[in-house]
């Protein structure tokens, strides 16, 4: 099988020397979940966006297979490109709702957005598609015409991952997806999530410090630490036995219920 | 547009009140504007003498563009005798020395400000419009860097998304004036703040339309005989305004009606916005069922008042 994205000794550092993160290299083919975890500052969210293409890396490439082309450059995509890739065949779940959601478009509008940008010009259509998508992510259909500020958080990120889902991209970078819900809320939208990704066989890249959210979703995990990757391996393994002190540190600073 | 030493009036201004210098950068701005239909061009935009929003950018076109022989007639909400076409027609008679006129079809410069004459347009005409938002995105994306990308790059799916909005909403798309339309198939435009009435118009005209905006100093342009579309959903078409009843003085069909207030018991009549429109039906014998109230009401011919 080929690999959907594909980094190479990714690195950044931003102005002034400070890094971000350094020599990041790794496969991750389709229908499958990477999960990165690590503390604050170890350049997760760093490499989240070299990987998406917000950042530049300063050292390394990002390749991607946008439609069987084979592995591309992703910054070597003229801007247009990457901006339709953005929209199509790749989706940002951010942390924040509100960074991903247009606050004062009803939630109906904001899962219908991707396939108005991309030209659907049908309105029962579209309607019936947000429709659809909202219910998979258990919004009552009755809420279709309200703006997501009258929603709860967990509410919120969940139009949030219709809006993304509903152009079916082949690959979804996650940041803390379930950072500042409660643990019903987050246990129930992890249990979503998986089903969705599972379902769609959309690969992913997720983000967290949370290790359950890993070991729910994903099946590979990186350990970062200041900058750099200091484990990888399956997600059961990393978990179960964790060989780099950092890694073994980090299992067990999380409480057992 | 001649560089004959001209003074105004009283003597003391340029021709057509603007610098030659000016003139030459913002026809610069035009020509690049005609050339990129529907395209905002950023221009340099003069302090006028005048508040923003009363027509600056609009004045500043018809100044670089206005030449000795040309007849002006200047349109507020389709009238002729309102406080902003008033106060630019003399400002142009004064800085210019210029013809005025109220009659579309004698004018060959036609200012205005949301609305387009009822009478057809021709090739020798030119129609400027004063524009107080030029950016159709500007309530979606509050971003101007993000809308100029939009623009470049025809990532037009959000201006659907508003549409989307009102249908959801209301059952129907509820903008009725200043509705986005795209132009030359390409880029996608304000018309300004005319009604949705006025839009089809804008389509296939013969005569050249330019859109000023002063305070957000932009520039646009639609060519004689261009594409002009108003956006729509394939199962919500695009529907202009109809009225149910005819002007209550002319009698005229298939015109913008304004309604007017007559007491303070509710008495009210529709009466044609385009008021050269409704005087030169009256003229010509056309009655509606008010005709004969006309006169008491102050709805005569306005020759002579400004």
């Amino acid at each position: 099988m080929n690999a959907l994205l594909e980094a190479q000794s990714v690195g950044h550092s931003y102005a002034g020397g400070q890094l971000g993160c350094e020599d990041v290299s790794f496969r991750l083919y389709p229908g499958e979940v990477l999960g990165v975890v690590g503390e604050s500052g170890s350049g997760k969210s760093t490499l989240l966006g070299c990987l998406s293409g917000m950042i530049e890396p300063s050292q390394g490439s990002v390749r991607f297979d946008a439609g069987g082309q084979g592995l591309r450059d992703v910054f070597s995509l003229s801007e247009p490109e990457r901006r339709l890739l953005m929209r199509t065949d790749w989706g940002i779940v951010r942390q924040n709702p509100r960074d991903g959601l247009r606050m004062n478009v009803s939630a109906g509008g904001n899962v219908g957005e991707r396939l108005m940008a991309v030209g659907a010009r049908n309105y029962t259509e579209i309607r019936g598609e947000a429709l659809d998508w909202l219910t998979r992510v258990e919004i009552p259909s009755g809420r279709i015409d309200d703006l997501p500020r009258t929603f709860s958080g967990g509410m919120q990120q969940r139009v949030q991952i219709a809006r993304i889902l509903v152009s079916k991209p082949r690959l979804v970078f996650m940041d803390e997806p379930t950072g500042g819900l409660d643990v019903s809320v987050q246990a129930r939208l992890l249990d979503l999530l998986r089903g969705l990704v599972r379902d769609l066989g959309v690969a992913a890249v997720v983000v967290t410090h949370d290790l359950a959210v890993v070991r729910l979703l994903s099946d590979r995990l990186m350990v970062m630490r200041q900058g750099r990757v200091v484990e990888s391996g399956l997600t059961d393994q990393v978990l179960d036995d964790p060989q780099h002190p950092y890694s073994q540190l980090l299992v067990s600073s999380v409480l057992q219920a | 547009m001649n560089s004959r030493a001209f003074h105004s009036v009283d003597g003391t201004y340029n021709f057509a009140y603007l610098d030659e210098q000016t003139k030459r950068m913002i026809r610069r701005t035009l020509l690049k504007a005609i050339a990129v239909p529907g395209y905002q061009v950023p221009f340099g935009g003069r302090e006028m003498p005048m508040a923003y929003g009363w027509g600056t950018g609009g004045i500043q076109i018809t100044a670089s563009i206005i030449g000795r022989d040309d007849t002006l007639k200047v349109i507020d909400q389709g009238a002729d005798d309102t406080t902003n076409a008033v106060s630019i027609r003399r400002f142009f008679r004064r800085v210019a020395g210029v013809q005025t006129t109220e009659e579309t079809s004698k004018a060959t410069l036609i200012q205005t400000r949301h609305r387009i004459p009822e009478k057809q347009l021709t090739e020798k005409q030119i129609l400027v419009y004063q524009v107080p938002q030029p950016e159709p995105l500007w309530k979606l994306e509050p971003r101007e860097v993000e809308t100029r990308k939009l623009h470049a790059y025809s990532e037009y799916g959000l201006m659907h998304v508003k549409l989307y909005e009102d249908i959801s909403r209301h059952g129907e798309i509820i903008t009725t004036y200043d509705y986005p339309v795209e132009v030359n198939a390409r880029h996608i435009m304000s018309p300004s703040p005319i009604p949705k009435f006025d839009n089809p118009k804008m389509a296939m005209m013969p005569a050249l339309q330019l859109f000023g905006a002063g305070r957000e100093k932009r520039i646009y342009a639609i060519p004689p005989y261009t594409r002009v579309r108003s956006l729509d959903f394939d199962d919500h078409p695009f529907k202009p305004q109809r009225f149910d009843k005819p002007c209550a003085l002319c009698g005229a069909e298939e015109v913008f009606l304004d309604e007017v207030i007559l007491d303070d018991k509710g008495d009210h009549m529709f009466v044609c916005s385009d008021s050269d429109h409704c005087r030169e039906r009256r003229a010509a014998g056309h009655t509606g069922s008010r005709a004969s109230d006309a006169a008491d009401m102050g709805f005569v011919p306005t020759e002579g008042l400004n």
